[in-house]
Parts: structure tokens; C-alpha cells; sequence
């Protein structure tokens, strides 16, 4: 079969499915909105070189603290750096933070939960705590320490993130494992001799990856907002990045002389981003998950 | 199992709890970075000095000599030196900590109040638009950054209305003393009792102004989860035998709501502030930095920009105690209300 026609059958099969989401109530609406919401942000921050109409880290493209205006319609701020250019471009370093803190969690959280919790016992029970122990912590505390001891940049940032979110993977996988490991199906592999790794992964994974699914969703909504608080408290990157994080740090300085729009339109932004994965999120648990509402 | 076998062994897995997030933070500050002394300095010291540096905070010692140090330290309320004065950074925690217990306490009170109302309104009518609409906030809440919410309620009541002052816990100088007995004083810190020890009103209320705006803030952004909680018992409850027994009985629907139904929500709400107490925490040091609230949260930020990492350290520690502390106390209050969690 030829590539084109492949892809054409995989868009056949897409759009029908996308219906059939829109048809499983609430649950499939948020899944779908926040869907478009995520991918309309990404979209605009991929093609922003060619929409933004400014450099966004030119300084002193505007004049200094020009409210909305035709020429700059979301205003410039005390850089005199134009805030739609900004706006478009900012939220490129918000999802490689997230996309890669959600990546270590999986690479790291995945394995470690589901091999302590079919192996059992002993392990079991020090993988529990230890999560646990990290789990109880404030997130955003934790991952400022780690933060301001490994300095700044994306991967720093993203690996402090993700030491923080890595127990929530361990537990959601745990509990389903401690269930499917004993239902008849997984004893059946047993007793055909399957190795305890090919029924990990060949049996039981299959079965958690919607729950899985599920997490990291939710995390990028959490690593977004915990990489524009990181930002806020001044483990973000340099200037020289454009970041809705950055302009909300500083756009505060800007609000007793009335700059709201300096701080607004980014932090609309974050705000629209971290409710389309929260809504994505919530809407996937449900429909993996109807029992399980959390 | 009795109350205080139960009481026992959650307090013996505490401990091993607590232990592990001590090595674990003192991991993250002293191993990973290699030497903190030099991450501080960023390399631009003489050798001799950073030596000096160095010993004064203990840092020229072994590892594993470091690491019992510390251990032992913090049994004695040590939290370590400040890297920018070799004051003891214990001081600093406790002269921060009540701003920030205060500022927990009221944003707990209006987190849990806003959560509750809305949810029962929610479940009241369920699948209508207001329940729809308190849903999408529930989850809307959930996405907004805390420091946005601060700064835009700065902007609107603080800058444009002029209602609430934002910034600091009271107005410089108006400091509430507290209880003065003769030549004795006790205060707590916490503003708000302080200045009704102290006897004096207007300070009283002075005080609940400044705290209005970073609660609403902190208590906004965390009520969502109860009001999930709130409405998805109600709604089960409000099925069962006994509310219909109480409405047959002709007693009024704010009654049977309030005084009746949300009656079965109050473990699990209790459980639930318990869980939140660290993601309070968490949001505590955003809303301090927004406002420019005294606090330990606002100090940890300060630290950071003076690269001070065993003052980093010791708060970090201090929170990660307190959180423990924290849901051993919840557990165990719940337990002693709910016997059958202790099997």
C-alpha cells in the first residue's frame, strides 16, 4: 500500500473516532476541547517566526509601555518589546519543558512501577515508601531545590520537574497492576511459561497504558504550571528566551503604573494552555476509568 | 487495633518517612551540585577564602561526616548556617513561620468554604447550567498559575479599586504587641490574634484587610479539588434514606442540606485538607512572593537569588518536617472519629 493511501485510512479512521468522542457526553467534549485548545497553541507557537510581526526579543521595536494599540494590539512592555510577538512565540519553552519532564516520568516512573509492584514484597515495599515520601512533599518546593542546584536551562528545568511527578506515574500503575496481575488471564500466561518480563509487558502493560495515558496529560498541565513557577521565582531561563513565564515575572513590577496588559495576555495564555491538558486529562480518566473519579 | 497501637505504628512509619526526605534533600544540596560553596561563589574566589568559607559552615569535612552533622543538627532545631552571614538559619524559619501559618490558616478556611458552598450548590442542581458552571471553574481554577491570580487581584482591588492593600502584613508600625501582663510579653506572630491580645480593634481589622487578598488568592486556586469531592458525595448522599426521611419530616432544605447531608462529607473533606496541606504550602511561597508577604516562602525565594544553599536547604527541610507532621495529625484525628479505618 502506498504511503499516501496509508495516511488517507489513518485519517478515515481519525475522523470517525473524533465523533464517535464528541458522543460519549461530557467526558469526550472535554477531551475534544481541550484537544483543540493544545493543538491551536502549539500550532501558533510552531509557526510563529512567520505570524509574529515583530522579533519578540527585539528591544525597542514600540515605545515603552504602549497600551493596545493597532500597531501593537496587545501593547508593548518596559523593554518596548512588542507582547503579540511575544504572546505567539512564548509558549515554545512551556512544552519542551513539559514534553520532556513527562518523557523522563515515563522512562523513569513506568518501569520502576510496574516492576515493584509484580515483583511484590520486599521491593515492593521500599519503591512504595521511597515514592511516597516524595509524593508528600510540596511538588513546587522540591523542584525549586533541585532547580536552583542544577542552575538554569530546559533539561535542568525539566528534570526538576520531573522528580516531582515521577510518584504519581508509580502509584496510578501500581494500583492497577496489584488488580490485573491476579485476574485469570496473566495466570494463564503463567502457567503457558511466560517469562515474568514477557507478561509484564506483553500482558499487563497494554492494560495500563490508558491510565498512563491518563497521568501524563494531566502532568503536562502540572509541568507547565510548575515550569512558570519556577520561572516566577527566578530559576526560569535568560532573557534571551521569549517566555509567558518570564513576562509574568516581570510584568509585575509593571502593574503600579497600570501596564495590566503586560502580564494579562501571557498569563491568559498559560492559563488556556494548562486547561486544555487539565481538560484532556479529566475528560481521558473518565472515559479509561468511569469508576475511578478522582 | 486500638486507637494508640494505631497511633504507634503510624508514628513509627513516620519516621523512616521523614528520614528519607532528609537524605534525600541533603542529596540534592551537597552531593548533586558537588560543592555548594563553589556554585555559590560561581568560581570567582581565591582558594584560600573558599577554605575559610568552607569551614565556617562545616563544609570541609567528609560527606558522611556532613551528613550525621546535619542529622544531628536538626534534632536539635539546627537547620544549618546561612551562607550569606553564618547566622543560624533556624532563626530566620521561625520568625517567617507565622506569617505564613496565618496566611495557611485563613486561605485553608477559604479554600474549604468556597469549595463546600459551591459543591453543595453544584450537587443541588445537578446537571443544570449552574452545576455545569461550577464544574468548568472547578477545573478552570485548577490551570490558573497562582502568581497570575495574585497579580491580576493586585491589579484590580488593590490597584484600580483601592479596596484591599497588597504588599507586607500590616502597615509599618502598627505591628500588633500582643499580651502584656505587667513586664511580660507573649505574642503568637500571627497578626490576627496578636492584636486581640493586645486588645486593639482597629489593628485587628487592619490585619484581616492585608490578609484578604493573598487568601482569596491561595484559597481560590485550591478549592477546586474540594468541590469535586463536596459534590460527588453530595450527590450520593443526597439519594439515601435518611434525607428523604428528614425532607418527609417537613424540615427546611437548608437544613437537611447543611445540617444533615453534608454531615457524611466531613471525613473525607477533613482528609482531603490534610492531603492539600502540601500543595498549600507549595502555593504559599508563590502568593508571599506576589504579595511581598514575610514569610517563608518569600525568604526561600530571597535565598535563591543569593545563591544561599544551605539556607535553601534548611527551609526546604523545615517544610518537608512540617508537611509530615502535618498528615500525621490528620490521620490520626481521623482515626480517632472513623474506627473502622484503624482494622
Amino acid at each position: 500500500m502506498s504511503n499516501e493511501r496509508r495516511q488517507g485510512r489513518i485519517l478515515v479512521q481519525l475522523f470517525p473516532s473524533l465523533i464517535g468522542l464528541a458522543r460519549r457526553g461530557l467526558a469526550g467534549w472535554a477531551v475534544l476541547i481541550g484537544g483543540v485548545i493544545v493543538a491551536t497553541v502549539a500550532i501558533m507557537t510552531v509557526v510563529s517566526p512567520w505570524i509574529s510581526p515583530y522579533n519578540p526579543i527585539a528591544i525597542n521595536v514600540g515605545p515603552i509601555l504602549s497600551p493596545p494599540s493597532s500597531e501593537f494590539p496587545l501593547g508593548t512592555n518596559h523593554l518596548g518589546q512588542d507582547m503579540l510577538s511575544r504572546v505567539y512565540s512564548g509558549g515554545s519553552i512551556m512544552f519542551q519543558v513539559a514534553l520532556l519532564s513527562v518523557i523522563v516520568c515515563l522512562v523513569v516512573g513506568v518501569p520502576i512501577g510496574l516492576f515493584a509492584s509484580y515483583t511484590g514484597g520486599y521491593t515492593d515495599k521500599v519503591a512504595s515508601l521511597v515514592m511516597d515520601s516524595i509524593y508528600a512533599f510540596p511538588g513546587l518546593v522540591l523542584a525549586i531545590a533541585i532547580a536552583a542546584m542544577l542552575g538554569p536551562g530546559v533539561v535542568n528545568m525539566a528534570l526538576s520537574i520531573a522528580v516531582v511527578y515521577v510518584p504519581s506515574y508509580f502509584r496510578i500503575i501500581r494500583s492497577q497492576v496489584l488488580t490485573i496481575k491476579e485476574l485469570p488471564y496473566v495466570e494463564a500466561a503463567h502457567m503457558m511459561g511466560a517469562r515474568a518480563r514477557k507478561t509484564l509487558f506483553s500482558y499487563i502493560l497494554p492494560n495500563v497504558i490508558p491510565s498512563i495515558v491518563a497521568v501524563a496529560t494531566i502532568n503536562f498541565a502540572d509541568a507547565i504550571l510548575t515550569a512558570a513557577g519556577l520561572t516566577f521565582v527566578g530559576l526560569g531561563l535568560p532573557v534571551s528566551t521569549p517566555d509567558w513565564g518570564w513576562d509574568l515575572t516581570y510584568g509585575r513590577r509593571l502593574l503600579p503604573s497600570g501596564a495590566w496588559w503586560a502580564i494579562t495576555f501571557p498569563g491568559l495564555m498559560v492559563v488556556l494552555l494548562a486547561l486544555g491538558f487539565t481538560l484532556m486529562g479529566e475528560g481521558l480518566s473518565e472515559l479509561f476509568n468511569p469508576r475511578l473519579q478522582r | 487495633m486500638s486507637l494508640r497501637s494505631y497511633v504507634i505504628a503510624r508514628l513509627l512509619l513516620t519516621i523512616p518517612m521523614i528520614m528519607l526526605l532528609l537524605t534525600f534533600v541533603f542529596l540534592v544540596v551537597r552531593v548533586l551540585p558537588g560543592d555548594p560553596a563553589s556554585l555559590h561563589f560561581e568560581k570567582q574566589v581565591n582558594p584560600q577564602m573558599l577554605l575559610e568559607f568552607k569551614r565556617q559552615l562545616g563544609l570541609d569535612k567528609p560527606i558522611e561526616i556532613q551528613y550525621v552533622e546535619y542529622l544531628v543538627g536538626l534534632l536539635r532545631g539546627d537547620f544549618g548556617k546561612s551562607m550569606q552571614d553564618f547566622s543560624p538559619v533556624s532563626q530566620q524559619i521561625f520568625s517567617a513561620f507565622p506569617a505564613t501559618l496565618e496566611l495557611a490558616i485563613f486561605s485553608t478556611i477559604i479554600m474549604v468554604l468556597v469549595g463546600v458552598v459551591l459543591g453543595v450548590q453544584a450537587s443541588r442542581s445537578y446537571n443544570s447550567v449552574q452545576d455545569h458552571s461550577v464544574r468548568i471553574f472547578g477545573i478552570g481554577s485548577y490551570a490558573i498559575p497562582v502568581f497570575f491570580l495574585g497579580e491580576v487581584m493586585i491589579m484590580i482591588f488593590a490597584i484600580y479599586l483601592h479596596l484591599f492593600p497588597a504588599g507586607d502584613r500590616i502597615y509599618p508600625g502598627m505591628v500588633p504587641t500582643g499580651l502584656t501582663l505587667g513586664g511580660l510579653h507573649w505574642s503568637t506572630g500571627l497578626y490576627t490574634i496578636d492584636s486581640i491580645l493586645e486588645g486593639n480593634p482597629s489593628k485587628f481589622a487592619m490585619s484581616l484587610r492585608y490578609l484578604f487578598l493573598p487568601s482569596l488568592t491561595l484559597g481560590t486556586v485550591l478549592c477546586g479539588i474540594f468541590i469535586r469531592l463536596t459534590r460527588g458525595n453530595m450527590l450520593e448522599t443526597l439519594q439515601l434514606d435518611f434525607v428523604t426521611a428528614a425532607r418527609a419530616r417537613g424540615l427546611k432544605e437548608r437544613t437537611v442540606v447543611y445540617g444533615y447531608a453534608l454531615r457524611n462529607a466531613f471525613l473525607p473533606i477533613l482528609t482531603m485538607m490534610g492531603l492539600q496541606f502540601a500543595a498549600l504550602l507549595a502555593g504559599a511561597v508563590l502568593t508571599e512572593t506576589t504579595f511581598s508577604w514575610p514569610g517563608l516562602g518569600r525568604y526561600l525565594v530571597d535565598r535563591i537569588s543569593f545563591r544561599d544553599y544551605t539556607a535553601i536547604q534548611g527551609v526546604v527541610v523545615f517544610f518537608g518536617i512540617l508537611v509530615a507532621i502535618v498528615s500525621l495529625a490528620v490521620d490520626i484525628i481521623y482515626a480517632y472519629l472513623d474506627p473502622r479505618i484503624r482494622f
